[in-house]
């Protein structure tokens, strides 16, 4: 039987919170919700059982490491993902729970943008954070937004004031060497008319780890502003992960995903958008590799609240050995969505018979004038593609990673940072072979 | 000179047998043409050479320069030299057509002798030229959403790109209009030469137009019931197969009734 009770308490909270010098509001919200972490249930990811897997229980809920003085101090796989050459930079990078290093070009800063970690924008820009911390996931949702919210000990704050376009997109690079638990929170403000793109790896650089992790992003597309995210996960075999990424549209707000989720651990992951204003849209692309016997649930969601939204939710996910990947899209449109749009479309490709794979398409819909659609599907390699590639020459090794990169081709080149894009790709390669 | 052999070639699909004894020869600089009604097994045996997994042959072989082909693997019948352009090509979503095509050039090439990019995108280009071919259909995913035309041209194309000792062309004519059945056309001429033998499938003489057979021969019923020159096609386009019917004295299969 798991242990339940939580391993912090209140005095561990408020001298957490005391010693980064954070304001009074955050550590009331840090204490009302570690009080609600203690009542409320885990979540209830559909199809996976979740209740026996470790969120809550570690030793150490910080671990200090020292800032980097140079990017190349990095590891190579780290290295990798960053692109070295480039004079001004657009880059957070965080070694477990300590900001390491961070770099906004001259003109970005010109132009009012904040990219910082989460700790200091607590600090320099409370007010604008107070705003938006939690907004888009409520700490009573359930358990882990609850236990995230007092616990939150990562991240990055990016605002970008209105009218502001964002040409090149901020990177964030989130290393685990050693963290036992890592509880980071993300906040993206995409300010009235602004554009951004914003890219986030982590990356585990120890094989494997006992470790806990609880993501939470928050993206805030506001009237007309336009947000492109990107996710790269690779975190180690070993770590459980529970990772939610919301979004929220004003009007005529955007907000396009494109997540490679490569966790090699137990990993729960819910991405919902919820487009609130008349004529917002929401794009959700995701791949995910499993192998092992790693099981993993990605919760994929879009609620249609205002007029005329779109929503469009595309998974694609490889099964292999073991391993057990449950895919769960949610179209749902609330009454008065009226002239909305909700499309999804789910394929699991396995790779082995012992593999278990499982798309569950939902629409949920409460408005008459509306159109949605579906499609989902479970296979194995079709045989005849094989064929043809063979009867070109090519190996069926090799034929069969064509056809798998092929089948995550359409989230892998949306990934808009080519180092990142490459990355995804290696990544994808190892989990595959 | 290469030499594609296939004696007394017995295939069934799922416990059917299909082809009932088929003797052919190929050889380099040869251009042969297959007819027949259908359902009478020329596909069957294009796939049988090239040993698509669900053709099983029960009986007979098959050769390439006196190699046995039926030990080969699918992949391996490529690299020894084989090539068949399909009835039906597959899709292949999230792989370019370029990509696509340089993987199979590098794999009969092997490992640390893999074509250069500049050189790889020259030849491309210019065959892609040669088939009035719009250039982006290299980066376009392979076959992907190209129409029935577009899809027998890019057979084509793979044809003039991997060069192969002997190959088959299955229906490359089906579907095709009529500038387009030139072009096809004009591409399987550039490739006669004495090292390069084919296998035309069709059903119209109009293709044998544009490409002039040595051979003609004619399937029914999973064997090669007659074979003449240029001249046999002539006549099918003609008068259709109830001649030969008659002349060997073969009977219509009686279609099994439902109940
Ligand atoms: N994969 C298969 N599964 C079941 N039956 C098959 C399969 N392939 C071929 N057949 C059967 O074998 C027979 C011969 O088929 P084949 O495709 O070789 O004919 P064909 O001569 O190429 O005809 P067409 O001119 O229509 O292309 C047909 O009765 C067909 O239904
Ligand atoms: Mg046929």
């Amino acid at each position: 039987m798991i242990e339940t009770k939580l391993p912090f308490d209140q005095q561990y909270v408020r001298s957490f919170s005391t010693e980064r010098n954070e304001p009074d509001w955050l550590l009331n919200v840090r204490l009302q919700a570690l009080a609600k972490a203690e009542e409320l249930p885990l979540p209830k990811p559909d199809k996976t059982k979740i209740d026996q897997w470790n969120f809550t229980q570690f030793t150490n809920h910080v671990v200090e490491s020292a800032p980097l003085s140079s990017l190349e101090e990095l590891p190579e796989a780290v290295k990798a993902l960053i692109n070295l050459n480039e004079e001004q930079k657009n880059l957070y990078v965080q070694r477990d729970n300590t900001p390491a290093y961070l770099s906004l070009s001259e003109d970005l800063k010109a132009k009012g943008i904040i990219f910082t970690d989460i700790f200091t924008a607590v600090r320099e820009h409370s007010d604008l954070v107070k705003k938006y911390f939690m907004d888009g996931v409520k700490v009573d949702e359930h358990r882990l937004a609850a236990l995230h919210a007092a616990l939150f000990n990562g991240g990055v704050f990016v605002y970008v004031p209105k009218h502001v376009q964002v040409d090149v997109p901020l990177q964030a690079v989130y290393v685990h060497e050693r963290a036992e638990a890592l509880f980071n929170h993300v906040i993206i403000v995409a300010d009235e008319g602004s554009k951004v793109t914003y890219v986030e790896n982590y990356i585990s650089t120890c094989e494997t780890a006992n470790s806990v992790v609880n993501i939470v992003a928050e993206v805030f597309a506001n009237d007309n502003a336009h947000v492109f995210f990107g996710a790269v996960d690779s975190l180690a075999k070993g770590v459980t992960t529970y990772v939610n990424r919301r979004g929220i549209t004003g009007r005529h707000g955007r907000i396009e995903w494109a997540l490679g989720l490569m966790n090699d651990g137990n990993t729960v992951s819910e991405n919902i958008t919820r487009l609130i204003g008349d004529g917002s849209y929401g794009d959700t692309k995701t791949v995910v590799v499993g192998r092992g016997e790693q099981i993993q649930n990605f919760t994929t969601s879009v609620i249609h609240y205002g007029k005329h939204t779109e929503g469009y939710i595309l998974k694609h996910g490889v099964v292999k050995d073991k391993a057990t990947s449950i895919f769960n899209g949610i179209g749902k449109i609330e009454h008065g969505a009226s002239k909305s749009n909700a499309e999804q479309e789910s394929r699991v490709l396995m790779l082995s018979p012992h593999a278990r794979g499982d798309a569950n398409p939902i629409l949920l819909i409460d408005e008459d004038d509306v159109t949605a659609g579906h499609a989902a599907s479970v296979g194995r390699v079709d045989p005849n593609q094989l064929y043809y590639l063979m009867s070109r020459g090519i190996p069926k090794e090799e034929a069969e990673r064509l056809i798998i990169h092929g089948f995550l081709a359409p989230v892998v080149n949306e990934i808009p940072i080519e180092s990142v894009q490459k990355q995804l790709i290696e990544v994808i390669e190892r989990k595959v072979k | 000179m290469a030499v594609l052999t296939i004696k007394d070639l017995h295939v069934s699909v799922e416990g059917k047998e299909i082809l009932k004894g088929v003797n052919l020869e190929i050889k380099g600089g040869e251009f042969h043409a297959i007819m027949g009604p259908n359902g009478t097994g020329k596909s069957t045996l294009s796939a049988a050479i090239m040993g698509h997994p669900k053709y099983e042959v029960t009986k007979g072989s098959i050769t390439l320069d006196g190699q046995n082909v039926l030990e080969m693997e699918v992949d391996e019948r490529a690299r020894a030299g084989l090539f068949l352009a399909m009835q039906y090509p597959s899709e292949i979503s999230g792989v370019t057509n370029a990509d696509f095509l340089r993987a199979a050039i590098n794999a009969r090439r092997g490992e640390g002798n893999e074509i250069s990019l500049m050189k790889f995108i020259r030849q491309l280009d210019e065959k892609m030229a040669f088939l009035e071919m719009n250039p982006d259909m290299a980066h376009r995913y392979l076959n992907e959403g190209f129409s029935g035309g577009e899809k027998k041209r890019n057979e084509i194309l793979q044809l003039m790109m991997l060069q192969p000792k002997i190959a088959i062309l299955d229906e490359i004519d089906s579907g095709l209009d009529i500038d387009a059945l030139k072009i096809v056309a004009k591409g399987v001429n550039e490739m006669r030469s004495n090292d390069f033998g084919c296998l035309i499938i069709t059903h119209y003489q109009r293709l044998l137009n544009y490409i002039t057979p040595d051979y003609v021969h004619v399937m029914m019923q999973g064997r090669i019931v007659k074979s003449g020159g240029p001249e046999l096609a002539q006549r099918l386009e003609a008068e259709g197969y109830d001649w030969i019917k008659k002349e060997l004295g073969i009977e219509d299969e009686v279609v099994e009734q439902e109940a």
